[in-house]
């Protein structure tokens, strides 16, 4: 009888050959770009060449050009992705812990019938704006009867959701194409006058990323247990210094895995950015598109672009594959 | 839930000393007394103004139409125009495409029409409710069926909707087709997978805007890499980005490149928490290979597998980044999703438009996901 744990020496040569061919398909393309922009124009136009020294001869002229000449807009383009990227990062990893730890400590009761009147009123101001009212006007009286309504009726909403619903809220809203909601934030930030600056995509990616951040941090934290926390309690330490000086050194592995996911969300993004920036705050997606928009497909300027652009998540994903991979699996099975 | 419950009856904290002043007292008890509040509500009210709020103002946004006048820009609310002019009027072919004549065509809707009957009538007997939806959701099912049916006659023309469906749904297939394969291979505990699995994570960090230009390098039939391929094949002269099936496969081969290693690690996962025992005795049973597969360790992977799906199908509703920059959504329109032809709609001040496409593909995905998650997601789950 064979023995399912020892597969036959032949099976074993399959599946490395398999795994050696996929291996190739995912690096081939990485190692053209990274070739392509060692080559001079006539290399690529005299038909393929694949290997340094051997076919064509390295040059650094590609990779002197985008330093030197194109320096200036990558440089700003590069430092736009990463304080982005990491800003949002940083706050949707705040936010997200927040309301994890709010989701898996404290028992919610949002009422239907609240949220209910909540919708009508916020109905009721768009409107009342869309009417002509000035739109702080309209807030204002949307808010005004939202708590009239909570103070008189209130006590009459019997139904309401939990936890459960609340957290089912918020990763619900990945099913939102961002090309709904983009629009509308593009007219917010025209009547802000943060158009085509870092803050407006800051905000946009936080909003973006933070229903995945809660999610991730939620299942941390349910797997952070709670006898240290309820002793601190009965010591008297407050909520909010059991949160930062006990729990969040507990959940550090989930935070960090949370943080570079949404990092790397954030530094790939292209939609949103494509709307709301255009020079000021362009990002490196962006710089990318638009080089061979203007300049046609220079593929050695290209490549060195790319690199550049790739090599912090790369680089990353590699150093740190433990933990997105944790990541990604919670947000898949938990899902 | 387990947590404790949201003791509001909690004594302020004792670190507010007699040296601190009575309103910073008072705030420090309230902060105490609503930690549950304090905790959420950031969270809610930056989800509140970046979803709900733009929904409904895009909602109205796709109501409008922008009319340009001596160097100004009026409003005009114009109702369900821009819904109309992408379903019946000048955006229809563009968006929906133009259907060929094909008798298999309704042939197959024919037979897809007996089936639907033949499951409500046992629904029917079974006495259980809701005819009027179950006709009306049938009636959904038998119109899509035709809009994508009749795209693939020769001689028709695919839609924005069409191609994202394609994207969506070829996609999904492939990318879990090859990850489970590649899983399976990794799974079998071979010294130096790891490598292969810190390899096989790389394309998921790498911006898909790169990505969709090593593809144009790579479907360069006579300047790429793959150039001696192409030739061996007869394919010197084709050009990928030229052929409108040949763009679209393009724009697949780079959206599976990037997303394969996601099923690949969610997969890898499910079948390492597989207790080795049930593998053995199915083995011992004398299960072949494939039998251990389908009776052991696919059960296992199910609950995994339906989730991974859904996500991979509502991400695959927004692909616009490879489109956009591999094909430029050509040639013609053929490479097109909806997301871009809304950006090609926005771009062209045709707001109203833009926002009608976007809402349309709300209610597309949100229909979808909804079906898929009350029909297929218990079941496979094993809660029904």
């Amino acid at each position: 009888m064979r023995n399912p744990l020892k597969p036959s020496p032949l099976q074993v040569a399959f599946t490395y050959a398999v795994l050696v061919i996929a291996a190739i398909v995912v690096l081939f393309p990485l190692y053209w770009v990274a070739v392509t922009s060692l080559k001079l124009p006539i290399d690529v136009f005299n038909g393929p060449f694949y290997l340094p020294f051997v076919d064509f001869k390295p040059s650094p002229h590609a990779w002197q050009y985008v330093f030197g000449v194109l320096g200036p807009d990558v440089k700003r383009a590069y430092l736009n992705t990463a304080s982005v990227a990491l800003a949002s990062a940083a706050i949707t990893l705040f936010l997200g812990a927040f309301a994890a730890y709010g989701l898996t400590r404290f028992e919610y009761r949002p009422r239907v019938g609240a949220i209910v009147a909540f919708i009508g009123c916020l109905v009721l101001g768009v409107v009342l704006s869309v009417l002509g009212t000035p739109v702080g006007v309209a807030v204002a009286v949307a808010l005004a009867l939202f708590f009239l309504v909570l103070q008189t009726l209130g006590r009459r909403f019997k139904r309401s959701l939990g936890n459960q619903d609340v957290a089912f809220w918020m990763i619900s809203n990945r099913i939102l194409p961002p090309v709904v909601v983009v629009i509308p934030i593009y007219l917010l930030f025209q009547q802000l006058g943060l158009l085509d600056t870092r803050t407006a995509l800051i905000a946009s990616y936080t909003a973006v990323n933070l229903p995945i951040a809660v999610w991730l941090m939620r299942d941390y934290f349910m797997g952070v247990p709670q006898d240290v926390e309820e002793s601190a309690q009965i010591d008297g330490a407050s909520r909010y210094r059991i949160f930062f000086s006990i729990v969040l050194p507990l959940a550090a592995p989930g935070l960090v895995a949370t943080f570079l996911l949404v990092l790397v969300f954030a530094w790939n993004e292209y939609l949103v950015a494509l709307f709301l920036s255009k020079a000021n705050a362009q990002t490196m997606p962006l710089l990318v598109s638009a080089m061979s928009g203007t300049r046609g497909t220079e593929w050695w300027y290209m490549s060195v672009v790319i690199l550049i652009m790739i090599l912090p998540v790369v680089v990353m994903a590699i150093i740190l594959e433990r933990y997105i991979e944790r990541g990604l699996i919670v947000g898949a099975v938990k899902g | 839930m387990r947590a404790p419950k949201d003791d509001s009856r909690q004594v302020p904290s004792e670190r507010t000393g007699p040296g601190q002043s009575r309103p910073l007292q008072r705030l420090y008890g309230w902060l105490e007394h609503r930690a549950g509040l304090v905790f959420l509500l950031p969270a809610v009210v930056v989800i509140l103004g970046f979803a709900i709020f733009p929904l409904l103002g895009s909602l109205y946004t796709s109501l409008i139409r922008i009319r340009f006048s001596g160097g100004q820009t009026e409003l005009d609310f114009v109702g369900l125009a821009n819904y109309r002019k992408l379903l019946l009027g000048s955006e229809q072919a563009h968006f929906l495409g133009r259907g060929g004549e094909a008798l298999w065509v309704w042939v197959t809707l024919f037979f897809l029409a007996l089936l639907l009957a033949w499951g409500l009538y046992r629904r029917y007997r079974q006495g259980r409710g809701g005819l009027a939806w179950s006709l009306l959701g049938g009636a959904l099912v038998l119109a899509f069926a035709w809009l994508v049916l009749s795209r693939l006659v020769p001689g028709s023309l695919l839609g924005t909707l069409q191609t994202t469906l394609f994207y969506v749904f070829a996609g999904t297939a492939l990318q879990y087709g090859l990850g489970l394969w590649l899983a399976l291979l990794c799974a079998e505990r071979l010294p130096g997978t790891r490598f292969f699995r810190v390899v096989f994570m790389l394309p998921l960090a790498i911006t898909p805007v790169g990505i969709a230009y090593m593809f144009r390098m790579l479907t360069d039939t006579s300047k790429g890499p793959l150039q001696p391929l192409w030739a061996a094949l007869g394919l010197e002269g084709f050009s990928w980005v030229n052929d409108p099936w040949g763009a679209r496969f393009a724009v697949l081969i780079g959206d599976t490149w990037q997303w394969t290693p996601f099923a690949f690690i969610v997969l890898l996962a499910a079948l390492q928490s597989i207790p080795q025992e049930q593998i053995e005795a199915a083995a011992v049973d004398g299960a072949t290979r494939w039998q251990t597969f389908r009776y052991v360790i696919f059960p296992y992977l199910l609950p995994a597998s339906a989730t991974l799906v859904l996500i991979r199908m509502i991400e695959g509703f927004k692909i616009v980044d490879l489109p956009n920059i591999l094909t430029n959504g050509g040639p013609g329109t053929a490479t097109e999703s909806i997301t871009l032809h809304a950006y090609f709609a926005w771009r062209t001040l045709d707001v109203g438009t833009a926002a009608a496409l976007g809402f349309t593909l709300l209610v597309l995905v949100s229909v979808f996901s909804t079906v898929y998650a009350r029909a297929l997601l218990p079941r496979a789950r094993g809660e029904g």
